[in-house]
């Protein structure tokens, strides 16, 4: 089976986050940057089980500069085969999803796996785009998967529950937490990766439509009001006419 | 013209589709146009969305479309806007929405933004705010395409009514064959699910174990909130794994979230941090979540909790 897992480099998640040039880019200074959490420990190694189980190949994708290589190497130790990455500044959703397609097109793979969302810009949105660019099946929000031959019968979120749904290969499916569990690169992993292949490519031409103007930092939390544990009946009288919640 | 998708599982509108027409009304006036609001599958009382703003309401009542497919939906969606000549698209930032967002967007070609959680702005340029960075940060997008979709945060706005029910028309949209075949849908009744709770009573280690749940789900009871938990009760198995609210679980966005025993780890806050009110109890004064709450009570919360739940019940009796 020939799988794709393309991934995001993202702001750790305690990261202090921060704009410059007046608001209008987030500061890297000190920002500590990782593998996108659902793209690493749940799509990564899905896609590597099955690997593991059926045979294939797993090949690594992301869109972005040079500094993402330390990501893309840790996905190679992680166990991924070999690596693409597409040489442009990634600004929005539709752009990077059109390098992903036009990649995948070329290659024809399976299976497309993504993170459910990234936890920088929450969007949500790429794996929809690739798999409407690449006329597949999307299955968003995976939780588990069973691959039979070429069908994979998949249980993803849904409001309150799950449904379980059957689709045939080729499709695009975004990892939830629960899809696998996360797997940490041994030593053997790390060596192994700087030897595996990192071909970069450069970028299919493409217009950002949808751009970040500015940011803005929420307003800040005025301090917790205390509340005498011996006198909830204050709690409930300010819930109801101050914060007019209940 | 703005096009808006309702959503009507089993038939039904929940509380987001009146959002969304409401949002699309009022991204009509912005851009100086109308809303038009799009049913898919079977609805009940699809004319009631004009009540929210929509000039009329189309329908596509293809039986096909009751199970949920991206690929199928987008399609018919797309096609619908075509056919009405919308350029702007609303839909909920629900489980189906998101996937339709990209879907649609990349259909479109459109420029998109993800869990809007305001109005449309349109001095020169069409901007659109939302949260990043898992609600840490707020950042405006501009969307200089001539197509727009946008997927609507829920809570973010509420229902208003500006008018009355509108004629329903039916719309001749081809609908694809859906590739997906859903086995099995597993949905927890009788509570509304957390994503769209407007209430959440929360616990987490404080609470000593699954055994001492009763005082939580008594509180929710009278408050009628849905009940959610912290990462490691879920990881534990003290409770579901539905009930798990935070970075890597369920994000909520409710008008008052009760957290009892949680200390509020960064990535509990990146689950909770758009609630409009927090209450946080807990023993330790320095717990971190109190810095990210509006009311907090320092003591034991096997006491407390039951005396918030006589008092709200003392509450809802006079009121």
């Amino acid at each position: 089976m020939k799988l794709l897992v393309c991934v995001s480099k993202t702001p750790e998640t305690t990261a202090k986050i921060s704009f410059s040039g007046d608001n209008t880019q987030f500061n890297e200074a000190g920002v500590q940057f990782i593998m996108n959490p659902y793209d690493e420990w749940y799509a990564l190694v899905r896609a590597l089980e099955l690997k593991e189980k059926a045979g294939g190949s797993v090949t690594i994708l992301n869109v972005g500069p040079a500094a993402n290589d330390t990501v893309i190497r840790k996905g190679l130790a992680i166990g991924a085969d070999n690596a693409v990455r597409i040489d442009a500044e990634p600004k929005s959703s539709l752009f990077v999803a059109k390098q992903i397609a036009a990649h995948a097109k070329e290659e024809g793979y399976d299976m497309v796996f993504l993170g459910k969302e990234t936890i920088d810009y929450n969007g949500s949105e790429v794996g929809g785009m690739v798999a409407e660019l690449l006329g597949q099946p999307y299955i968003s929000f995976a939780t588990a998967m069973e691959v039979n031959g070429s069908t994979a019968t998949v249980t993803r979120e849904i409001e309150g529950g799950v449904e379980v749904a059957e689709v045939d290969t080729p499709f695009v499916i975004s990892a939830s937490k629960g899809l696998a569990e996360q797997r940490i690169p041994n030593m053997r992993g790390i060596m192994m990766a700087k030897r595996k292949p990192l071909k970069v490519v450069a970028a299919t031409d493409a217009t950002d439509l949808a751009v970040v103007a500015s940011y803005e930092l929420p307003p800040a939390k005025s301090a917790v009001k205390l509340i005498d544990p011996e006198n909830m009946t204050e709690l409930v009288r300010l819930l109801s006419e101050e914060a007019k919640v209940i | 013209m703005v096009l808006v998708y309702a959503e009507s599982p089993k038939g039904k509108f929940k509380k987001s589709a009146f959002e969304a027409v409401t949002y699309g009304h009022k991204t009509a006036q912005v851009l100086g146009t109308q809303c038009v609001a799009l049913t898919l599958g079977d609805t009940e009382n699809a004319g009631q969305l004009g009540k929210y703003g929509a000039a009329k309401v189309v329908s596509v009542g293809d039986a096909a479309l009751n199970n949920f497919d991206s690929q199928v939906h987008a399609a018919v969606i797309a096609d619908a806007a075509k056919a009405v000549g919308a350029s702007v698209i609303v839909v909920s930032h629900s489980s189906s929405g998101k996937a339709l967002l990209g879907r649609l967007a990349a259909r479109m070609d459109a420029g998109s933004v993800s869990a809007a959680k305001a109005v449309p702005t349109n001095d020169g340029a069409f901007k659109v705010k939302t949260n990043v960075f898992s609600g840490k940060a707020i950042a405006e997008y501009q969307i200089n395409s001539a197509n727009k979709v946008l997927s609507l945060m829920g809570n973010a706005i509420q229902p208003e009514e500006v008018g009355g029910d509108v004629a329903v028309e039916a719309i001749s949209v081809a609908v694809p064959a859906s590739r997906v075949t859903i086995k099995e849908v597993k949905t927890v009744e009788g509570t509304v699910p957390l994503p769209e709770a407007e209430l959440v009573v929360s616990a987490g280690r404080g609470m000593k174990g699954p055994e001492n749940w009763g005082i939580i789900e008594d509180l929710a009871a009278t408050l009628g909130a849905t009940t959610a938990c912290s990462r490691p009760v879920a990881d534990t198995g003290w409770r579901p794994h539905h009930e798990h609210v935070g970075q890597t679980g369920v994000a909520v966005r409710p008008n008052l979230y009760i957290a009892a025993g949680i200390s509020g780890a960064i990535q509990h806050l990146a689950g909770v941090n758009s609630s409009k009110v927090i209450v946080v109890i807990n023993k330790d004064p320095e717990a971190p979540f109190f810095k990210a709450a509006d009311y907090g009570v320092v003591g034991d919360l096997f006491d407390v909790v039951p005396a918030l739940n006589e008092a709200l019940k003392a509450y809802k009796a006079t009121s």
